[in-house]
């Protein structure tokens, strides 16, 4: 994609070469997940190596046409493959773009995705529906690909609802669980809700500029009104925040736990949670147009990250406490987003690196899990530093790495973040800036809870635990690669992410500096981290009760159920739409079916009086005849005689 | 000739016989009565057909003394079938076919 920086037009260059081929990213992960299902059980035996293998190859391949985008001048590639929806106005291609921002989120999907197919092989070793569960897997991948690769508006909403789809499938995986299929229903359900304002953004692209191609409506939007750009740039949001568990629709994420370990690796660090911040920084052109909307988009982050960062205090499960904590990451990130200029690529790079420690810490929580007989409450864990040190270490490395201690992946993208939120001009800035800054305190309180409970202090452990083990080396070996990304990935990626990605995200790659010095926020942000670390350290190094004690502040109370998050959509979502159906049914029973019912009940009532004029005596018929036949001739009479 | 005793004569023939119809209950009597209303109508017939000096009239006398004929035959058995089943002649006990 070239931008001409006098014209601001946006055009894409065809694919060529080696990228002519790149649907194949897209085409090998669906290709495995159907021949997993349509092979059925004869597939059991060896169908988590093909699972494996697809999206290995799909990784190798993305890395070939990565350095193939690099060789390129236009540093874009678009392929249609064929014409989808070709009715009159409306003109939908099967259309595939890749450029610098699609080649990153497919190395994130397919290395960090392929990583957690390979400790998928070890951990669902006893499962009877491993292939199965590969088979999902796949799918989630290939929908995942096709969302970032699709070159139109209707292709990214195809690849969208295939993740939803998968994610469905994934989490209610374990369906005799009734909480684990409720879990599902709840994540697809929650999910529509966002999916509906998606939609209606592309109707509303298609109603204003006859176009779902990005080049059409990118190039278009300076020639919208700012209502219709606000509205289009909301409705993505609504979608956005569906996807990837933003307020008001976070709460399905964390009951997306029901599911299997590896598959809440992959929806939290790289597929579904990503796709949201990938929406807004592809759109960044209408999001740039309208400042209220990026207005927004920054509340929406803000409000999000504390959520997540109270919640994950309050949490006792270990892979809830995880949940949230993703929850408030991808705030930092819509946060980035929404701030606009060169914060776009600080979004991504932070989307980057969470990728890696994430998946880390998830698989590191599945590897504690499995030495603990499936066991999640941190209450009851102490001491397992000796027991699984592999484990451990890895997961120690994440939890550096999420709470930004120099020099992981997290210091460099959340640092830049937090900066970029205190240089917002006005006193919205501080207001942002000291939001982030609280919430990178309380993430390290919460994180550092949550490693010392687990790995240090004393054996809190149920009595039915013997003898924790290590995991096996399918599970740790990528526990161990996770790890190393998450120290080294912020550092190599700070060095020219931002500079790649400028194609894709536009010019501005300066962050401003606000009041304060980046050297000041980096002490600041580095300084209520540590103090949030050793709070909790010196708090939680003795251990902890072993039952969850009463809540002494409302705070408490509110945080452990959830900020009240299910009661809120119930109170402004549910109910509403509930009133309204039964307000319709009423009036379904009581007005048209009492209209027609009324008539029939008329007619029915009228006619079963009628019938009583059948007596059945002979001569109160005759009566009739003879009366009607007097009636008749005195009329015959009346009219020849009377005039 | 008068028409008019003839016409009166079959008028109070025809009232007789309708009225016979609507209040008695035996059947055979009803069937009388009828009988006594058809023949009422001939006798109008005939009185016309004298009037006039055309033979129309008393050629419809024989139709309708051919379907009265008939419909004695008819009428008669079906009474004799119902008296049957019901030890009655009564039109009134003969009333199943009702609401």
């Amino acid at each position: 994609m070239s931008v001409n920086l006098a014209q601001e037009t946006v055009s894409y260059a065809p694919a060529e070469g080696a990228l002519s081929s790149f649907w194949l990213l897209i085409a090998l992960p669906l290709v495995s997940a159907a021949l997993l299902l349509l092979l059925g059980r004869r597939a059991d035996r060896w169908g988590h190596f093909l699972g494996c293998l697809s999206v290995g190859v799909a990784f190798v391949l993305g890395l070939v046409y990565f350095f193939t985008l690099r060789g390129l001048e236009e540093s874009s590639a678009e392929l249609t493959l064929f014409s989808f929806m070709p009715v009159s106005e409306l003109q939908v291609d099967v259309n595939l773009l890749y450029d610098p921002l699609s080649s990153v989120f497919v190395l994130l999907i397919t290395g960090v995705g392929f990583l957690i197919h390979v400790y998928s092989i070890g951990y669902m070793a006893h499962d009877p529906g491993r292939r199965r569960f590969f088979a999902y897997l796949n799918l989630f991948v290939a929908a995942m690909l096709l969302l970032v690769l699709g070159g139109n508006y209707v292709m990214t909403f195809i690849g969208w609802e295939g993740v939803g789809l998968a994610s469905y499938l994934l989490i209610a995986f374990w369906y005799d669980r009734p909480a684990a299929a409720t879990a599902g229903k709840k994540a697809f359900l929650m999910n529509r809700v966002g999916d509906v304002g998606f939609l209606l953004a592309i109707f509303l692209m298609f109603a204003t500029l006859g176009s779902v191609d990005f080049e059409d409506v990118f190039n278009g939007v300076p020639t919208l009104s700012e209502g219709t750009v606000l509205a289009i740039g909301l409705l993505l949001l609504l979608g956005a925040c569906g996807k990837s568990g933003q307020f008001p629709l976070q709460a399905w994420l964390p009951d997306a736990m029901e599911g299997p370990t590896p598959v809440s690796a992959l929806i939290h660090a790289a597929t579904m949670v990503t796709a949201g911040v990938y929406l807004i920084a592809r759109s960044h052109e209408i999001f740039s147009a309208n400042e209220t909307a990026q207005t927004v988009v920054v509340s929406v982050g803000a409000i999000t990250l504390l959520i997540g960062c109270i919640i994950g205090c309050a949490k006792d499960d270990i892979k809830r406490v995880l949940a949230y904590s993703t929850v408030s990451q991808i705030g930092y990130m819509f946060l980035a987003v929404g701030l606009g200029g060169a914060a776009y690529a600080l979004g991504i790079m932070h989307l980057l690196t969470h990728g890696f420690f994430k998946a880390g810490l998830f698989l590191g929580a599945g590897s504690v899990m499995h030495g603990m007989n499936d066991q999640t409450n941190i209450r009851r864990f102490g001491g397992l530093f000796r027991y699984m040190p592999i484990t451990a270490v890895t997961f120690g490395l994440g939890y550096l790495a999420i709470i930004g201690i120099p020099p992981l992946a997290g210091y460099f993208s959340k640092d830049p973040i937090i900066a970029a939120a205190f240089a917002r001009h006005g006193w919205t800035g501080w207001l942002f800036g000291g939001i982030a800054l609280l919430g990178a305190g309380l993430t390290a309180f919460y994180m550092t809870r949550l490693f010392v409970l687990t790995f240090l202090g004393p054996k809190r452990w149920t009595e039915d635990i013997t003898h924790p083990h290590e995991s096996p080396a399918t599970m740790t070996v990528p526990m161990i690669l996770l790890a190393i990304g998450s120290v080294a990935s912020g550092f190599l990626l700070s060095l020219g992410l931002v500079d790649y990605l400028t194609p894709s995200l536009g010019p501005e790659t300066e962050v401003e500096h606000g009041p304060l010095s980046h050297l000041t926020v980096t002490l600041l942000t580095v300084g209520v981290s540590v103090i949030g670390a050793a709070l909790a350290y010196l708090l939680f190094r003795r251990g902890t009760a072993l039952e969850e004690q009463p809540a002494r502040s409302p705070l408490v109370r509110a945080a452990r159920a959830n900020l009240y998050a299910d009661t809120f959509n119930e109170t402004v979502f549910e109910l509403p739409g509930r009133l309204l159906t039964r307000a319709l049914v009423y009036f379904d029973n009581r007005g048209i079916d009492g209209l027609v019912n009324g008539l029939a009940a008329g007619i029915g009532g009228g006619s079963s009086r009628l019938r009583r004029l059948q007596t059945g005596f002979v001569r109160s018929y005759a009566l009739t005849i003879l009366s009607g036949a007097l009636v008749v001739t005195a009329a015959l009479m009346a009219v020849t005689f009377g005039s | 000739m008068t028409p008019t005793y003839y016409l009166v004569l079959s008028a109070a023939l025809f009232t007789i016989g309708a009225v016979g119809v609507l209040i008695r209950r035996n059947a055979i009597v009803v069937f009388m009565c009828v009988e006594l209303m058809l023949n009422a109508v001939n006798l109008s017939l005939v009185t016309f057909s004298r009037t006039t000096g055309t033979l129309d009239g008393q050629i419809m006398a024989f139709f309708v003394m051919v379907v009265a004929a008939a419909e004695v035959v008819i009428g008669l058995a079906i009474i004799m079938s119902i008296y049957r089943t019901r030890r009655s002649a009564s039109v009134d006990d003969a009333n199943l076919l009702k609401y």
